[in-house]
């Protein structure tokens, strides 16, 4: 017989020492098992140093993304129809442009906030590919992505190169005059593929260029079927990190057997939500004070017609760059064409570049023989021959990227096109291979002094009574009390130990100058 | 700050309530919590700013950033409270590995090899027909999944639509005479009624350049293909298809805007400079009893930019 429970006391009595929400949880827990799941959730330890927050600005930007691009697929008419333009707009009232550039000309202007959603569209497409390379970046140089964590290396790496497709697909779908033509050159881009090329250029288009499928094919690429994939790969992202756990840099108290930082709840919840919040505010403040890609300056996209000055987004730079100083070898012979001038720089290079970036970790567990469980990172200098690989991977691209504004560069600083084009020829070249030497070099230096990358502590001056100044050394900044960079905590790689004169070497392969 | 040299990772679950470690890190936690409840009304009235804003349709910059102005605030309050305003550790997780023991190993394999592999090679007919069927279903379903999208290139890259005797018309439609242009003017033409279709526009779209009065040839066997200095050459760019949309007159320049390839108008449009292989297609012009240019035949090559079949 079940008692009759009839007074508030006894049914608070009743409901345990947690009150309403223990009992809540416990109903929650009779049916699906929460209970230990849950708390080692809330007990999960995130590190507190400031490099583990970049991954968090690409998850949030992607949330802005969402939310906005919600927002603009209510207004958006993904249709190459044509179209009278009627809108406020009055330079191009009366024009015949597309359904798909009137609606967001439309959505820009006669829906209340649709052009400050448009635009953080936009910024937080920007912001979300820059904070992928940033936090791939910190990844790559403190080694983070050694074994366990090559497979989320991958994935990652797979998200940077889905950002970056659709963030061009998206900037296209407007069907302005700038837009347009970078999709003439994605069509002539994929004709330069050998042998399939022309056959997937017209099953992508639906025909020659431009024929009426590209908007809605893109649209529903763009909106569907990639944020699909990015959203399941961000998933297992996480969830491989949840499950291998963070890594951190060496210090007082860690090891590779823990993980020491703030709980998951409150603070880190706390930190991250508002950071949530500030990544969302800034894609505001960017939406309302800086405009982008004011589509109704361009005017609609006519194949016949150009703008000057045309540069894509800025992660599709280094392509852009790629094809102006790429020379103009076409290979001509037995009755077939590779237009190596577009293959090489467009299609080759990028396809070495994401798969040499995927393969990474093997190539580099090749040269160490290393195949231990790394949970503690290396700091940059400690590992020379892979920082200096990396920075000249970023001058390249960096250098690639300046490439793509020649034109802008002539006229701004009125020199010949074709100067700039040979400089950027020559530097794309010799600047990569000069990156490799002298990081090498630097990343040695600073080896050997105890105190590098550490700030200098100020002195606290003091009067006393009688009158008497004293200077006495501030402490050390909290973060410089975290001997990162001791070599001790650190496994030592094996490729460092050969190629350091016995003289100087210590056993563990490391110089330290006197000091 | 020299108190945080004696920071020591401690767990998590065996800190007791009153343990320095829970406390706040703030050294006056009720001076941060002023300043976080200021940061939160500020953000508070901000976000109530973007209603109104909203509500009168006020300017969208008013939007933007009573929005983000207020988002930014909320969140960098929030900020603060969780770093200084909740125990501050740090807190210390243990790292269990993530393998399993040795017999799971085992057990794990055995039952995908042993019993697998038993079933399969036991059946490897069966097994066979299977493969056979999937693969089979496989190819067969690429069928309409790939080849509807879009029908087959065929010939279509090699030919426009310019033939013998097609009238050139402006953006208008209007036909062009043999008097319109001065020496030196540059003019976008498209064959006779096509000039607002799809494939008039970007393929058959070509720049008309008059040179001088007199017939001007480019090169060799192009003698009657500039008649009175008119030259007519394909305005697709041969590197990547953007339009050649830049004259520069005084060195008779036709340049891309896109990637700067540069063609010479008085030879045949081969490139001078930057990364565009082949000379733009020229298209013979001819002149009518009236006066009126027409092409004629099509262009030499196909148009614009390389591809596999093109030889």
């Amino acid at each position: 017989m079940s008692q009759i429970v009839n007074t508030k006391r006894a049914q608070r009595e009743q409901s345990g020492p947690y009150g309403k929400i223990g009992q809540a949880l416990n109903e929650l827990d009779d049916r699906m098992g929460v209970a230990k799941g849950g708390r080692t959730f809330l007990d999960k330890i995130f590190p507190d140093h400031w490099s583990f927050m970049l991954g968090e600005i690409a998850l949030y930007s992607f949330v802005v993304l969402l939310a906005t691009g919600i927002f603009l697929t209510l207004y958006y008419v993904p249709s190459q129809d044509l179209t009278t333009y009627t809108g406020s707009y009055l330079p191009l009232y009366g024009q015949k442009v597309t359904e798909a550039f009137a609606s967001t000309v439309n959505l820009s202007f006669a829906v209340r906030a649709g052009l400050l959603m448009r635009q953080m569209h936009h910024w937080a497409c920007d912001i979300f590919v820059g904070a992928i390379v940033v936090h791939m970046g910190r990844v790559f140089f403190t080694g983070a992505f050694r074994k366990p964590r090559e497979t989320n290396w991958v994935i990652g790496t797979t998200l940077l190169i889905l950002a970056i497709v659709n963030g061009f697909l998206g900037y296209s779908l407007p069907d302005d005059l700038v837009s347009g033509t970078g999709i003439r050159i994605a069509y002539s881009i994929i004709l330069s593929i050998p042998l399939v090329g022309s056959y997937v250029a017209f099953f992508l288009f639906g025909g020659n260029f431009p024929g009426t499928s590209i908007i809605p094919r893109f649209y529903i690429l763009h909106v569907l079927i990639i944020p699909l994939i990015i959203l399941g790969l961000v998933g297992a992202h996480m969830g491989l990190l949840v499950r291998q756990k963070h890594t951190q840099f060496p210090g007082k108290g860690k090891t590779e057997n823990n993980v020491v930082g703030s709980p998951m709840f409150p603070v880190f919840m706390a930190k991250t939500t508002g950071f949530m919040f500030v990544v969302a505010g800034a894609t505001a403040l960017l939406g309302a004070f800086a405009q982008i890609n004011p589509i109704w300056q361009f005017g609609p996209y006519t194949a016949s017609r150009i703008s000057y000055a045309v540069q894509p987004d800025w992660y599709m730079g280094f392509l852009d760059g790629a094809l102006r100083i790429f020379p103009s070898w076409s290979f001509h012979s037995f009755g077939y064409t590779i237009p190596l001038e577009v293959t090489i720089p467009a299609v080759i290079f990028p396809g070495i570049l994401f798969n040499l970036v995927m393969a990474w970790p093997t190539i580099e567990r090749k040269f160490t023989k290393d195949n231990e469980m790394h949970n503690l990172l290396d700091r940059p200098s400690n590992r020379p021959k892979r920082t200096s690989a990396g920075v000249a991977v970023a001058v390249l691209c960096a250098m690639l990227f300046i490439a793509s504004s020649t034109d802008v560069i002539a006229n701004f600083f009125h020199i010949s096109l074709n100067s700039v084009l040979w400089a950027m020829r020559v530097l794309c070249i010799l600047l990569p291979i000069l990156a490799y030497p002298v990081t090498y070099k630097i990343c040695r230096e600073m080896q050997g002094f105890a105190g590098a990358g550490k700030r200098k502590t100020t002195n606290v001056v003091t009067r006393t009574t009688e009158g008497e100044y004293l200077a006495t050394p501030a402490p050390a900044y909290v973060d410089d009390m975290v001997h990162e960079h001791e070599h001790e905590a650190v496994p030592v790689p094996r490729y460092v130990v050969e190629d350091v004169d016995d003289d100087v070497a210590t056993e563990g392969g490391v110089r330290r100058a006197p000091r | 700050m020299s108190e945080h040299e004696q920071r020591t990772p401690v767990q998590l679950n065996t800190v007791s309530a009153d343990d320095p470690r829970l406390q706040p890190a703030a050294r006056r936690p009720e001076l941060v919590e002023k300043v976080i409840a200021v940061t939160f009304l500020a953000g508070i009235a901000l976000i109530c700013g973007f209603g109104a804003c909203y509500w009168v349709n006020a300017a969208p910059w008013t939007l933007g950033a009573t929005f983000g102005g207020g988002l930014t605030l909320m969140g960098v309050g929030l900020i603060a409270w969780g770093k200084y305003l909740m125990p501050r550790g740090p807190f210390v997780e243990e790292r269990h590995t993530l393998a399993n023991s040795e017999d799971d190993r085992n057990a794990f394999a055995a039952a995908i090899v042993e019993r697998g592999g038993g079933v399969i090679k036991r059946r490897k007919f069966l097994g066979g027909l299977l493969g056979a069927g999937m693969g089979i279903f496989g190819v067969v379903a690429a069928f309409p999944l790939i080849r509807s999208l879009g029908p087959l290139p065929k010939g279509t890259l090699f030919h426009t639509d310019w033939v013998k005797g097609t009238y050139l018309v402006d953006i208008t439609g209007r036909r062009v005479h043999s008097d319109d242009l001065a020496i030196g003017s540059i003019v976008t033409v498209y064959p006779e009624g096509l000039e607002n279709t799809d494939n008039g526009q970007a393929v058959d779209q070509t720049v008309l350049i008059r040179l001088s009065n007199e017939d001007f040839v480019t090169q060799k066997g192009r003698e009657t293909w500039g008649p009175q200095g008119y030259l007519a050459y394909s305005k697709l760019c041969t590197h990547l298809g953007c339009p050649v949309g830049l004259y520069e007159q005084e060195l008779q320049l036709l340049v891309c805007p896109c990637h700067q390839s540069m063609f010479n108008v008085t030879n045949g449009c081969i490139p001078q400079f930057g990364p565009a292989p082949r000379p733009l297609p020229q298209l013979p012009l001819q002149i009518d009893a009236a006066g009126y240019l027409q092409s004629q035949a099509d262009f030499n090559q196909p148009v614009g930019p390389g591809f596999w079949e093109r030889s």
